[in-house]
């Protein structure tokens, strides 16, 4: 009865039929093998944190030239549970003077906001928790209780650092969520629909990342930047401070929010493999379902390296510069990409679908060099301005010559 | 459909509580969030009435947005988020007497609808989503309503600009 290609389907009509054997009611049946897989998917979301956190400290460590951890099993394999025993006997300390139900409530919707990510995400042709014909929309939605968490955790820890960390995570995230939601809406597009399934399986023909790289480099980047890790690690900038918005917070309620950020990256490279790489489309993916799950994991490890690449390779920058790479270069960038591939993709309906990919793939080389050339001008700008002796005011900001144009202090943008 | 029922009682009923801790909680901030519940209440039930992408949107605009707006202003602009004044002032009488009538004309005007007691319709099998989609834009349906609110949001961001904008830029 149980096909290999079909596995999770068979699972799921095998446990019906014994559970009915049983002689339980068959409303009683469907209603938990309904719900089995609601709570299957958390647990296993969860879980998955756990190789990540110590895959990505062992990669980090190697980018950086160390060893990273190498005590506790082979390759320190097992140093996240010994972690996990040493945050689970540290003491819960709430600070005086927070507000204790909000303080316990956000962690769990930091977790929530990443884990309600996954109900959308399909893993093959026929795994995935639901097929929402908003999916695209929904990510967006859920990715709201993370930035609700962050903000939360700062106002009822009663401290006034993490209050400050909270304001400018929320900052960060608010500005970043504008070229992310813009760039999504290129892949909607070329689809023709916004649910995760069907915008993988419109890339049957080419994966978006060749139809739209410019979309997927700003989505990669606005991704990096919504998971707050460098070089966007602005939220716990510990020269400023000190820890950010999670500073009164200890033990497991500390975890929490530690998890949510390793498995939000994650879930940050499975989303770019399910928009841009094709998802768990791959020879023979489509006869044998599990196999579209390796292909699935495969791409979103890859994208999930170039997040732990870029995070063990750039400096931080600062808060400034920070929120103007995204109003100022990738809002901009973004909003004129979707406007022009809508236009052209309309226009190129009709011609077969090589010559439309490579239109496609001239307009965004287009935008993406309009982009360089105008933060050219700006960093050209900016350094003739802070080179001028100025009278008045002190000249003693200089601005670095390669990233002139979103290193210009935020006091002397206003013209 | 006895399930769905029961859900949308509990739905409905965490709708209201919420509504009613929303104005009657004395921390503001706490105000906020149970008003975020009984967004999320109406969303809840959105996506039980088949209508997923309203149900979305609702999370997207009015928590993602609106709420954070709302919890930013009270922390940016109060010490303390306790308010100790008084919750009411003298017109409470003639307020409650408003939505009491408007209570009446609503519950009234819902027993006479024909839909409360057939249960939702079905919908048509095509995606609502794409109906959705061209209504906004068809020419008889409704793309005067749509370009008007357009051209309305366009006219208050240029104004928020304006407003905000440095009025003096030599400066």
């Amino acid at each position: 009865m149980i096909q290999p290609g079909d596995l999770i389907a068979s699972l799921g009509s095998w446990l019906q039929r014994f559970l009915l054997s049983l002689g339980l009611a068959p409303s009683l049946v469907s209603l938990g093998v309904a719900l089995l897989p609601a709570i299957l998917l958390p647990v296993i979301s969860l879980m998955t944190a756990i190789p990540l956190i110590w895959l990505e400290r062992k990669w980090v460590a190697r980018l950086q030239d160390r060893i990273g951890p190498n005590r506790v099993g082979p390759f320190g394999v097992f140093q996240v549970f010994a972690d996990m025993v040493k945050i689970f006997t540290k003491e819960d300390l709430i600070p005086q003077g927070a507000d204790k139900i909000i303080f316990s409530l956000a962690p769990v919707l930091a977790m929530a906001g990443v884990i309600g990510v996954w109900a959308v995400l399909p893993f093959a042709a026929d795994v995935y928790g639901v097929n929402l014909n908003v999916g695209a929309l929904y990510v967006i939605a859920v990715g709201t209780f993370g930035m609700l968490a962050i903000l939360l955790a700062g106002w009822s820890s009663n401290n006034k650092y993490a209050l400050l960390g909270a304001y400018r995570a929320v900052a960060q995230l608010i500005s970043y969520e504008v070229p992310m939601v813009l760039t999504l809406l290129v892949p909607v597009m070329l689809a023709g629909s916004m649910g995760l399934n069907d915008i993988v399986r419109a890339q049957g023909n080419g994966w978006f990342v060749f139809l739209a790289p410019l979309a997927a480099i700003i989505f990669m980047i606005a991704a990096q930047a919504e998971v707050g890790r460098a070089p966007f690690d602005l939220l716990e900038a510990e020269s400023e401070l000190v820890a950010g918005f999670n500073i009164e917070y200890s033990g497991m309620k500390f975890g929490f929010f530690y998890v949510a950020e390793f498995l939000h990256s994650f879930t940050f490279g499975a989303l770019g493999a399910t928009f841009f790489l094709g998802g768990w489309l791959g020879p023979g993916s489509e006869t044998f379902p599990m196999l579209g799950v390796v292909y699935f994991l495969i791409k979103s490890f890859a994208v999930y390296f170039v997040f732990v690449w870029t995070r063990g390779t750039f400096p931080r920058i600062r808060i400034d510069q920070m929120i103007n790479l995204s109003w100022k270069l990738l809002t901009p960038a973004s909003l004129g990409l979707v406007a022009l591939i809508a236009v052209v993709h309309r226009a190129t309906q009709a011609t077969p679908p090589l010559l439309q990919a490579v239109v496609l793939l001239g307009a965004n080389l287009f935008v993406f060099f309009c982009a360089l050339l105008v933060m050219r001008s700006m960093g050209r700008m900016a350094r003739e301005r802070s080179t001028a002796p100025r009278p008045g005011s002190g000249s003693g900001k200089t601005t670095d010559p390669g990233q002139g144009a979103v290193a210009r202090p935020a006091s002397a943008s206003g013209d | 459909m006895a399930l769905a029922q029961i859900l949308f009682l509990i739905v409905a009923a965490l709708g209201v509580l919420a509504g009613l801790m929303v104005v009657t909680v004395r921390n503001l901030l706490h105000a906020a969030l149970w008003l975020i519940v009984a967004l999320f209440a109406v969303a809840v039930l959105f996506a039980m009435l088949d209508a997923g992408f309203l149900a979305v949107i609702q999370v997207v605009i009015y928590i993602g947005a609106i709420a954070i707006l709302i919890i930013f202003a009270i922390m940016l602009t109060r010490r303390e988020a306790l308010t100790a004044g008084p919750q009411d002032n003298r017109l409470w009488p003639v307020a409650g007497t408003l939505c009491a009538l408007v209570f009446l004309g609503l519950a009234w005007s819902a027993s006479n609808f024909a839909g409360a007691q057939s249960g939702p319709a079905k919908l048509p099998a095509s995606d609502a989503l794409v109906a959705l989609g061209t209504a906004l834009v068809s020419p008889d349906q409704y793309v005067v309503p749509f370009e008007v609110a357009s051209v309305l949001l366009l006219a208050a961001l240029i104004g928020s600009v304006a407003i905000a904008g440095d009025r003096n830029p030599s400066k």
